[in-house]
């Protein structure tokens, strides 16, 4: 018989050394598969280091993907560490795009100091006030936000698509001739473009400089401020914090709001840093919302380690990119993101328990010597 | 179509059903583990895996046409199924939360995973379909006003899912495992208690959802699209699991809402096809999304009971107390 058994005192070194197991269990099936469809497992993981770390270029490249993912994994790891399931970091992201994109086209004859701050409030509200309706919903109705929020990024997706291709908004770029043929968003002022940061070789976009000091600022706000104190209480022990006196909708709202503005505040980098247009086909094929579930997930929602995890999403992400073909496809991506996810998730187990494993003929054997005749009362009995 | 048969109700109900079709499989097959207690958010998944497998068996398989389609339902089923055994076995057996085990099934098998780099690795993405399911004429009824069509002339899938409702519903409250079954959902200890082996009931009715969901991929690619788009099921999966909280985790009200939901899909295309392009494509490619919403929000804003039909231990891991 196979079971798993709590364990008395879980030792610290297990917290470290299950999830690295796990990583190394996920790269061990991801290779099996690999192998199982006709491509060298070794080869294709020498690649992805190479396109993703080791090519000139290519840990710039790193950082560049794993920007948006770190705003995308914060915005989940808050909501999830809530178990707030805010699935909607992709359409608040979108949101987020869209509002700054439009603050850098309305201001634009302010300066860049000036700007840029009004682009990232603007996307910071956009995907506030996106991710408020599934909250609203939440907190006062009780409607699942799991589905809502989802939901939400497929209406979120329709509305950048009717800016862009099926409509005259102040988005789309309507002056040049190729543009009333391909549609496209109008090209944003130079001031609107975020600085970059060149450290020797080394490109830092100013979207990743924010998103850390982001992490930095969430784990400090869930680990020593009375509103973390009180969302952690709730997270483990609705009753509890109901019973204490901590208003459950205004946390479950608020923290949506955050949520939400998070993943805005990444549509507004993504914009300012990188595509300096509204590109609803870029935005939507990228998928940065839900691999933002992945990054927070591995991170096991600590605002801390989604730098980390972000890094390494990040490299995979950004080999999936350069190393599209036949010996790379782009689904390979996702697969192995999903393998990655689940050993990490089916390995958490072990860090609180420890297998146990009684083969069925042994059983008698434990039963054949005769119990110490108890002189005094047996523990746990009081006398 | 001739005579009263071709008009815009009969139209708009056809393909209503058509595009239901999917929705009922999948809603069906989650509606079951949900019963067992199980939460699967990975129906996405697991439609992408049906969908990508049936169509890479009806490109490569020769044969008569109806065992090609046989070969390439039951393909999928066992795919889909083997996805749901992953959910299965990382969130019955190894407890981890069901929640995020689900969204990992989805980004797993979904429009950038597994789905997507068979279809690459087996180049099958654009490529025309060369077995679909048609239209059957049965008993020489489709001519039969208004209800011909949509009684008689319906495909093999529409007809094997209106049996897997009426399956259902005769399982859920007629049968001893069906009883069985809900006492599972709702109090495992209890049924636990009874003798009833709670785990391979939730890794069965698990298992039963996700070849149910591969079946509703197939439907995909073998009727409604006819070839291979990544993650061409666009949130289908989804909109499944949203139609089991509406329909009270009941199968009869579940088909009713997945013809609705077939419905808001249908109509935004048959409207464009008659030259109506006053509203925006986008409205309709959101209205069923937006209709989700407002489905849940009234479900939920009863203020009668909330949780009307929810199994109470929905998405809670059983562990047996030991002394």
């Amino acid at each position: 018989m196979i079971r798993f058994v709590a364990r008395e005192n879980v030792p610290r070194w297990l917290d470290f050394v299950v999830p690295l197991a796990s990583v190394v269990l996920a790269m061990v099936v991801a290779g099996i598969m690999l192998a199982a469809t006709g491509h060298n497992p070794l080869t294709t993981y020498q690649h992805i280091v190479q396109a993703s770390l080791t090519q000139p270029g290519a840990l710039s490249q790193t950082l560049v993907s794993m920007t948006p993912l770190m705003f995308t994994g914060l915005a989940a790891a808050v909501a999830f560490r809530m178990r707030l399931w805010n699935i909607g970091g992709e359409g608040q992201l979108y949101w987020g795009a869209i509002g700054a994109a439009g603050a850098g086209l309305y201001f634009h004859s302010l300066p860049g100091w000036l700007l840029i701050p009004l682009m990232m409030a603007a996307g910071l509200l956009a995907g506030t006030l996106w991710a408020a309706i599934p909250g609203v919903l939440r907190a006062y109705l009780n409607t699942n936000e799991i589905l809502t929020t989802l939901m939400l990024n497929y209406v979120a997706a329709n509305v950048m698509y009717y800016l862009i291709f099926d409509s005259t908004s102040y988005w789309r770029d309507l002056t040049s001739p190729s543009a009333k043929v391909f549609p496209q968003g109008k090209n944003l002022p130079a001031a609107a473009s975020w600085p970059a940061f060149q450290v020797g070789s080394l490109t830092i976009p100013f979207g990743l400089i924010v998103a850390v000091g982001l992490a930095v600022l969430l784990w400090g706000m869930i680990r020593a401020t009375r509103y973390g104190f009180e969302m952690r209480v709730l997270a483990d022990s609705p009753a509890a914090g109901k019973y204490a006196g901590i208003r459950t909708r205004r946390k479950i709202l608020s923290l949506m709001a955050i949520s939400g503005g998070i993943a805005g505040l990444g549509g507004a980098s993504q914009v300012g840093d990188f595509s300096h247009v509204l590109d609803p086909r870029g935005l939507e094929q990228a998928g940065f919302g839900y691999t933002g579930i992945v990054v927070a997930a591995l991170a096991r929602y600590n605002p801390l380690a989604v730098v980390v995890t972000s890094f390494f999403i990040g490299m995979l992400v950004n080999a999936g990119f350069a190393l599209q073909g036949p010996g790379f496809p782009i689904g390979l991506t996702g697969t192995m993101e999903g393998i990655l996810l689940f050993c990490v998730l089916g390995a958490e187990i072990f860090t609180r328990h420890r297998l146990e494993i009684r083969l069925p003929h042994a059983r008698p054997k434990t039963q054949i010597p005769a119990p110490p005749v108890a002189v005094g009362p047996a523990r746990g009995e009081t006398s | 179509m001739t005579g009263i048969n071709a008009n815009v109700g009969i139209s708009i109900a056809m393909t209503a059903i058509l595009y239901g079709t999917p929705l009922v499989f999948a809603g069906i097959g989650e509606l079951l583990a949900e019963r067992s207690g199980v939460l699967n958010l990975g129906v996405e998944g697991m439609l992408l895996m049906g969908g990508v497998m049936a169509f890479l068996v009806s490109q490569r398989m020769t044969g008569p046409n109806g065992l090609v389609l046989l070969a390439a339902v039951l393909v999928a089923m066992v795919a889909s199924a083997a996805m749901a055994l992953i959910h299965a076995f990382v969130s019955i057996t190894l407890r981890a939360n069901q929640i995020v085990s689900g969204l990992a099934l989805t980004i797993f098998a979904g429009a950038i995973g597994l789905s997507s780099y068979i279809a690459e690795d087996n180049r099958i993405g654009g490529k025309a379909g060369k077995h679909q399911f048609s239209q059957l004429d049965l008993f020489g009824l489709k001519k039969f006003p208004v209800i011909g069509p949509i009684l008689f002339g319906q495909s093999a899938m529409v007809y094997l899912s209106w049996l897997a409702v009426i399956g259902a519903v005769l399982y859920l409250y007629r049968t001893r495992t069906g009883l069985h079954l809900r006492s599972v959902g709702e109090s495992p200890q209890a049924a636990d208690a009874m003798g009833i082996n709670v785990t391979r009931y939730r890794y069965l009715h698990t298992l039963a959802g996700g070849a149910l969901a591969g079946a509703g991929g197939a439907v995909f690619t073998l009727q409604i699209a006819t070839n291979w788009i990544d993650g061409l099921t666009a949130g289908a999966g989804w909109i499944a699991i949203a139609l089991v909280i509406f329909s009270f985790w009941r199968p009869e009200l579940l088909i009713a809402g997945a013809y609705l939901f077939g419905a808001f899909t249908s109509v935004g295309f048959d409207l464009q096809a008659r030259g109506i392009t006053s509203i925006p494509s986008e409205f309709w490619s959101a209205l069923p999304y937006v209709m989700t919403i407002v489905a849940l929000v009234l479900v939920s804003a009863g203020s009668v009971r909330r949780r009307l039909g929810t199994p109470a231990a929905l998405g809670i891991p059983y562990v047996r107390e030991e002394s």
